[in-house]
């Protein structure tokens, strides 16, 4: 599904990815970990197209094709989908003629008929449920006044919506209280598929209690120094990174 | 293309149009326009008021009182709204052209017509209130369009009379060969605990030099409820100079709202006062110059008694080598004291010529009161724009929709749904491929 081959890239000259190399097959749930400052965000958002950041070396294959020849839109019509560690307000723009404007350029990217006014509705009331969102912020601006939990929630929910096959999750558990954790990782659960594959970047070994990941991976200073299955991430709760940062810089 | 232009220009045209005719004290008040507009002239970038926007061609350019013409009734259906339930009355160069107006029975003692009607019937309101409130010194253009007052709206209503219907006024230019200037008036009287809704549409149908100057007086009595628009599509060789004055009187409260996207040159200047306690008084603006337009905002608002709120919203979104100044005064005189005044004035630059002065002001002459004023000059937000293309939106339509959602904030605030959709839209097809968003309202 997604190749990433020695991958180096920077922000305003300062390089934060340095060789990072990582290969998720259709339908794995892999989980990077890492200590703050390490790449995890800079990795989503190259993954996603972000032209601050610039792929200095490596190479991007997804489903064999050059990821880094896409431009973002490309990316997410091929199935790439980022929920934002920090989902953007938009004043002025709906929820619903957002999602209704990207789920129908996704679909006739793929040669789908686009869905209407009604089609549309029905789709999102199902899939609103799965994430407990309520009705109304349907017609209310992308994430404007939203609680931190309802943001998270809403990125689930686009997901849900636009069924990619390779989904990235920056850090949606961070801020999270239990319950909205909990609505969250169900949402990804029921999402779980042989054609679909996950990249769960969190801080905190907690959501991995809820999102069983296939494979963990630790990231430091740019590059995955250990990966593992999800007893890794037990281990990272006891013992921290400091250990992992140690041998990475030895 | 230069044209000699004699110094008395407009003395000559107004004494060839015949405006020393008429009733005395609507000659009397000609010809105090015509005096203060002779005492001043056009104003020049050296007026500390006038720095950012130049008349170009303007003084130079013998415009005379523009002739009638007829236009087909079809110029009129992009700009109608909910046109069954609005009385309409539409002007073709200044001049009323009754076959495409249309009022409906009005409740008793309401007054709904053309000015030069008005004139003939010898309504008392005008003596009292037209030319009485709005000031001639530092308006030059009011000055030359109180000179050249022929026609235009006048509008009362009564005591505790809520109009039920809009009133839509309609000023067609259709400019012919001969620089042509239209003056058109609008006086709006609503009386004690009365409410109204009017909307002043300017379109452009053609283009050839045209110099538009409306002066419009609303006068808010006790506790009177006005909703006010004026969007202006005037064509791209147009000079637009208006004046909105608004009185408002206690407990009254008023809102207008101006939208510009047309014109060559456009300045809109509103002065307020809020003379009586109570008093509310929100303006809301939106101005949109591409190309080479220039849009300036001149605003006064004039706290002169106590706990009466006033906002200043104004938007502007400046495309290629179009430029727009937005200047807010808000006056807090010693008695207004509660006043709470909000000004804002955000832009959005969506080309490097694209250039914008903006000065808010407050002077405050009370201790005891709220302002807030705030400007703000920005680039299209680029966190906004990569979640929008991340999601599979394309750059351009993601563009667009980022560019409709700033704008489309200032027309949030109209009431009526029609007209609001009838907004949208006007915004909608401003927007480069724009067409993208029909959908959106």
């Amino acid at each position: 599904m997604l190749e990433i081959k020695n991958l180096h890239a920077s922000v305003d000259g300062h390089e934060v990815l340095k060789g990072l190399n990582l290969t998720i097959e259709a339908g794995g749930v892999h989980s990077i970990m890492g200590p703050n400052g390490s790449g995890k965000s800079t990795l989503a958002q190259v993954l996603a197209g972000r032209e601050t950041y610039e792929v200095t070396d490596g190479q991007i294959l997804y489903k064999g094709k050059d990821l880094l020849e896409m431009a973002p839109e490309e990316r997410a019509c091929e199935g790439i989908f980022l929920a934002f560690q920090y989902p953007v307000e938009i004043p002025g723009v709906t929820n619903s003629y957002f999602l209704k404007s990207a789920l129908n350029s996704i679909r006739k990217y793929r040669g789908e008929d686009e869905l209407d006014a009604v089609e549309f509705l029905k789709l999102v009331r199902e899939k609103m449920k799965t994430v407990e969102l309520d009705e109304r912020l349907l017609n209310r601006a992308i994430n404007e006044g939203f609680s931190g939990g309802e943001k998270k929630r809403n990125e689930i929910f686009q997901m849900a919506v636009l069924e990619p096959t390779m989904a990235i999750l920056d850090e949606t558990d961070s801020g999270l209280d239990i319950d909205a954790l909990r609505i969250v990782a169900e949402g990804v659960n029921q999402l779980r598929g042989p054609e679909r594959s996950f990249l769960v970047i969190t801080h905190y070994q907690r959501l991995l209690n809820y999102i069983v990941p296939d494979h963990v991976h630790v990231l430091v200073d740019g590059r995955i120094v250990r990966s593992g299955g999800k007893e890794l991430a037990l281990e990272l709760e006891d013992k921290g990174y400091s250990w992992l940062e140690e041998a990475a810089t030895a | 293309m230069s044209v000699a232009i004699e110094s008395n220009h407009y003395e000559q045209a107004f004494a060839a149009a015949g405006l020393d005719q008429g009733p005395a004290w609507l000659t009397a008040l000609r010809q105090t326009g015509l005096a203060a507009f002779a005492a001043v002239g056009f104003p020049t970038t050296q007026h500390e008021d006038w720095r950012y926007t130049s008349l170009g061609n303007i003084p130079k350019t013998p415009f005379r009182p523009a002739e009638t013409a007829s236009v087909d009734a079809s110029v009129l259906e992009p700009v109608l709204f909910d046109d069954d339930r609005v009385d309409r009355l539409v002007f073709v160069n200044g001049h009323y052209d009754q076959k495409l107006s249309r009022i409906d029975q009005l409740p008793a003692g309401v007054v709904v017509q053309s000015l030069a009607d008005a004139i003939a019937a010898d309504l008392p309101l005008l003596a009292a209130h037209l030319g009485q409130h709005a000031r001639l010194d530092g308006h030059p253009f009011a000055a030359l369009a109180t000179a050249f007052v022929r026609d235009g709206v006048v509008v009362h209503v009564p005591k505790g009379v809520a109009l039920e219907r809009p009133v839509h006024v309609i000023h067609v230019s259709r400019p012919g060969a001969e620089p042509a200037l239209v003056c058109p008036r609008l006086l709006l009287v609503a009386e004690e605990s009365s409410q109204a809704m009017l909307v002043e549409t300017f379109l452009g149908t053609d283009r050839g030099p045209h110099l538009v100057a409306p002066v419009a007086e609303i006068v808010a009595g006790e506790n009177a409820f006005v909703d006010h628009y004026r969007v202006q599509h005037e064509s791209l060789e147009t000079g637009f100079f208006g004046l909105l004055r608004i009185q408002q009187a206690r407990s009254s409260n008023v809102q207008s709202h101006l939208l510009n996207f047309g014109g060559a040159v456009v300045r809109n200047e509103i002065a307020a006062h809020l003379a009586g306690e109570g008093g509310n008084c929100d303006l809301y603006g939106l101005f949109m110059p591409t190309g080479t337009q220039h849009m300036d905002n001149h605003l006064r608002v004039e706290h002169e008694a106590p706990h009466c709120d006033s906002r200043e919203f104004f938007k502007g979104i400046l495309d290629e080598k179009g430029t727009g100044v937005f200047t807010g005064r808000i006056y807090v005189h010693k008695p207004a004291q509660k006043t709470d005044a909000k000004q804002s004035n955000m832009n959005l630059l969506l080309s490097p010529d694209a250039q914008i002065d903006t000065k808010p002001q407050l002077e405050i002459f009370a201790d005891d009161v709220k302002c807030t004023h705030g400007a703000t000059i920005g680039q299209m937000d680029e966190d906004a724009l990569f979640y929008l293309r991340a999601r599979g939106v394309d750059a351009r339509s993601a563009r667009s929709l980022l560019v409709y959602a700033f704008a489309s904030e200032t027309v949030e605030q109209v009431s009526h749904p029609a007209l609001r959709t009838l907004l949208h839209e006007a915004i909608i097809t401003r927007l480069p491929h724009g067409v993208d968003l029909k959908e959106l309202v």
